[in-house]
């Protein structure tokens, strides 16, 4: 079947000797037979995803752990996060929707307004997972990295909504800033003594950043001040937006790849209220008023890469999920013009390739799931829909 | 309105006490045999009547005349609704009552009825003594004569079986693989069914000692001399599995075959279509079936008829469903794609699907609130005092 053809491509020797452990009765432990430097079809060794191309679909590759802790300190979805700590391994499936991505973002030019590429699909079809994907790529090629790992946790649950201390009708949110700002750093250390600051920041009558300072002290300003923090976002995007394009040459050039997951609750509801027992509106939030700007194509020099959530999100039935549903009219006039990439479930080879690493990782452990009986069990439960597979393995 | 009237009268009489009781004392000697009917009656006669005369007795004119009735009113029916007298069936009659009498009644026993008099009176010994008092029957003072008769022709049986056997013996023809009597597929007679037969009650002890002996019987050789008496007493049970209507197999243009076939649970109605030659896709309601179940279970439910016959990526399922709520809704969809696959399976098969129960339409209904109560079963908070 799939098997035979993906293995027809690796060693000859490699299928009969995998394909016998499969025959195998299930008693015996397949890590004892396989060596270090054995190549499974469901794995590939092109650890950088410049070089993943349309034959690596289906497999999958290992995210170095430096990478992760300095790329994701907060971008992964939580269960991934999980199944890293399980596994002692990062390992990303290749699949169409990331490569059409990074296929799109090797071709564009940079010296035009940015692209804006939204990732949209059904719940649970791996979205953000593409999207850390497309992120890791960027990270490879050495972009400066604006993550914001999921934008529904700013529109809600916020135990501190202080006035904002710039402009009387905003809302700060000093602990969602601050923390996004502690990891933009971790993300961005390189960048941060080279960038510098166009002009004068005033914080309070004490407090200010003069023009010409490098960014980090900007950082470092709204991780000590949580006051300010959420108006030392707003600066750090400005600054950014105004300097990625600029010097093609020289030190300062970067590139600049804002990635936002969730990208629907900027244009969504809130579920915060002000003091007066109001609904507050997303436009009255610092943050979110500030990434709202970013998502513009006002400037030059990067990428916008974007995925839409329904499940984070507020006020929005569980069968939306086209842009046009989840993001709303707002929203839509706001990011139009967009490459949508659609993200669907998996197909019978990406499907075969998930079974098989679950196998390796010796996740299923009862002996039912081992035959083709039982892999036809899982095929219908899951619809082979990636979380659903995931959450169904996850007690096998 | 003669109930009202012989109401009023009996509450006169009650506060009349003492002489109003030996008023109609006298009043109900005088009564004939006929189905007593009490007119004035004051409670405590009453209520030791009720304990005491247990079930009503019908004399064997009475029931003469009830059949006489039933004939003619029979043929009466019949030519009211223009149909011929001599071929009137009970299903016709049957058929015809419940057009003249349309009851909006839930329980089937309660609505009007017209059957033959030996179904609806139950069935009474004849007097058993003659004239003088001699009952006929040598048992009769064990109080039980017909069982205990019963048991003494079975005995007889046996007895004769041994003396043939040992004829045989004698003769040199004994032969010990005889032709067996074939008992599968039939039950022994319950103990209700029995009764019935004799007109007696019996004890369990008694229906156990019948149903021993009846057994011996059987365990001897040449038992098969007797089989028509044996099976007297065996009840033949049906085959389940040819009650089962199995929904036809049609073909579309494309010559791919599918069946279509319904299914219910507790309110929800479910109607699919199961096609052959698909990949395991099921859409329900125009949804993906993992919209519309996002609870594991639910979607277990769906697979449990497929995966039962081993046929889980080879069908496709279209369905629509409504009614109820998701688990009931599972469970109709489940009962329809059972019925649909009885089209595309073997008869085995089939018998294994209705022992796995998957062909049984779940009864359970919710159940009624009760006046007095919170919910059906749900008592408001007892309070001591």
């Amino acid at each position: 079947m799939n098997l035979h053809k993906l293995s027809s491509r690796l060693c000859p020797t490699v299928t009969q000797r995998f394909r016998h452990l499969h025959i195998q009765s299930s008693g015996q432990q397949l890590e004892a037979v396989s060596e270090p430097n054995l190549l499974s079809v469901f794995r590939t060794s092109e650890q950088d995803p410049s070089f993943h191309s349309e034959r690596h679909t289906g497999q999958y590759y290992t995210l170095p752990a430096a990478h992760i802790q300095k790329l994701f300190p907060h971008g992964l979805p939580p269960r991934f996060q999980l199944q890293i700590k399980t596994f002692n391994e990062g390992c990303v499936m290749v699949r169409p929707p990331a490569l059409e991505l990074i296929s799109y973002l090797k071709k564009a030019d940079y010296s035009k307004p940015p692209l804006r590429y939204i990732l949209y699909g059904d719940i649970g079809t791996g979205k953000t997972m593409s999207l850390s994907h497309a992120l890791h790529y960027c990270y490879t090629q050495g972009w400066l990295i604006v993550h914001i790992p999921d934008a529904h946790l700013w529109v809600k649950n916020c135990k501190e909504l202080l006035p904002s201390s710039s402009r009387p009708s905003r809302f700060d949110q000093p602990i969602q800033a601050s923390q996004w700002l502690k990891n933009f750093k971790i993300t961005n250390e390189r960048f941060l003594s080279k960038i510098k600051t166009t002009q004068q920041y005033v914080w309070t009558k004490r407090e200010r950043t003069e023009k010409g300072q490098p960014l980090g002290e900007l950082v470092d300003q709204g991780v000590n001040r949580m006051k300010s923090s959420s108006d030392v976002v707003g600066a750090v995007l400005r600054e950014l937006r105004l300097q990625a394009g600029g010097a093609t040459e020289g030190e300062g050039a970067f590139k600049l790849a804002v990635a936002v997951d969730g990208v629907n609750a900027l244009w969504g509801k809130t579920s915060l209220k002000k003091e007066d027992r109001t609904m507050c509106e997303p436009e009255e939030l610092t943050l979110i008023h500030n990434l709202r700007k970013m998502m513009k194509n006002n400037w030059s020099g990067g990428a916008v890469l974007t995925a839409l959530s329904q499940t984070g999100s507020l006020f929005k039935p569980r069968s939306a999920f086209l842009p046009s549903e989840l993001l709303g009219e707002e929203g839509f006039d706001h990011m139009e013009p967009f490459v949508p990439v659609s993200v669907s479930n998996y197909n019978e080879k990406e499907f075969e390739s998930c079974y098989l690493y679950y196998l390796d990782r010796n996740w299923l452990q009862h002996p039912h799931s081992l035959s083709e009986e039982g892999k036809k069990e899982l095929i219908f439960l899951s619809n082979k829909n990636p979380s659903t597979l995931e959450r169904l393995c996850a007690f096998l | 309105m003669a109930a009202s009237g012989c109401r009023g009268v009996r509450s006169i009489l009650w506060k009349y006490g003492s002489c109003g009781k030996n008023f109609c004392l006298s009043r109900s000697k005088t009564v004939p045999q006929l189905p007593v009917r009490q007119i004035c009656v004051s409670s405590s006669l009453w209520k030791k009547n009720l304990a005491a005369a247990g079930p009503q007795k019908f004399t064997q004119e009475f029931i003469d005349k009830q059949v006489e009735e039933f004939e003619i009113g029979k043929r009466h029916l019949a030519n009211m609704m223009g149909e011929d007298p001599e071929t009137f069936t009970q299903e016709d009659i049957d058929r015809s009552i419940a057009y003249l009498f349309p009851s909006g009644l839930f329980e089937k026993r309660a609505r009007p009825v017209m059957k033959h008099p030996d179904e609806i009176f139950p069935k009474q010994t004849a007097v058993q003594w003659d004239a003088e008092g001699r009952p006929f029957h040598f048992l009769f003072y064990t109080g039980r004569q017909s069982y205990y008769s019963l048991l003494h022709d079975v005995y007889e049986k046996i007895l004769a079986m041994e003396r043939h056997q040992d004829k045989m013996r004698n003769k040199g023809l004994f032969a010990s693989e005889t032709k067996q009597i074939l008992l599968t597929g039939s039950r022994w007679q319950l103990k209700e069914e029995i009764e019935e037969y004799l007109v007696e009650n019996i004890s369990d002890h008694g229906y156990m000692r019948l149903i021993q002996l009846l057994e011996k019987l059987l365990s001897m050789p040449y038992c098969s001399l007797e089989e028509d008496f044996i099976l007297k007493f065996r009840k033949q049970l049906e085959v389940q599995s040819s009650k089962h209507e199995i929904p036809a197999l049609q073909h579309d243009p494309q010559g791919v075959a599918f069946s279509v076939a319904d299914g219910r649970r507790k309110t929800a109605k479910a109607s699919i279509t199961l096609r052959d030659s698909g990949s395991g896709n099921i859409t329900i309601n125009g949804r993906n079936y993992l919209h519309c179940f996002p609870l594991l279970q639910d979607r277990e439910q769906l697979m449990f008829p497929l995966h039962f016959v081993g046929m889980l990526g080879r069908f496709d399922v279209e369905g629509s469903v409504e009614g109820s709520g998701h688990s009931a809704q599972a469970g109709a969809l489940r009962l329809a794609i059972s019925r649909a696959l009885l089209s595309f399976v073997s008869e085995g098969e089939v018998e294994r699907m209705r022992q796995a129960g998957l062909l049984t339409a779940d009864p359970r209904i919710r159940e009624r609130k009760k006046p007095g109560q919170e919910g059906a079963r749900k008592k408001f908070t007892w309070k001591k005092r």
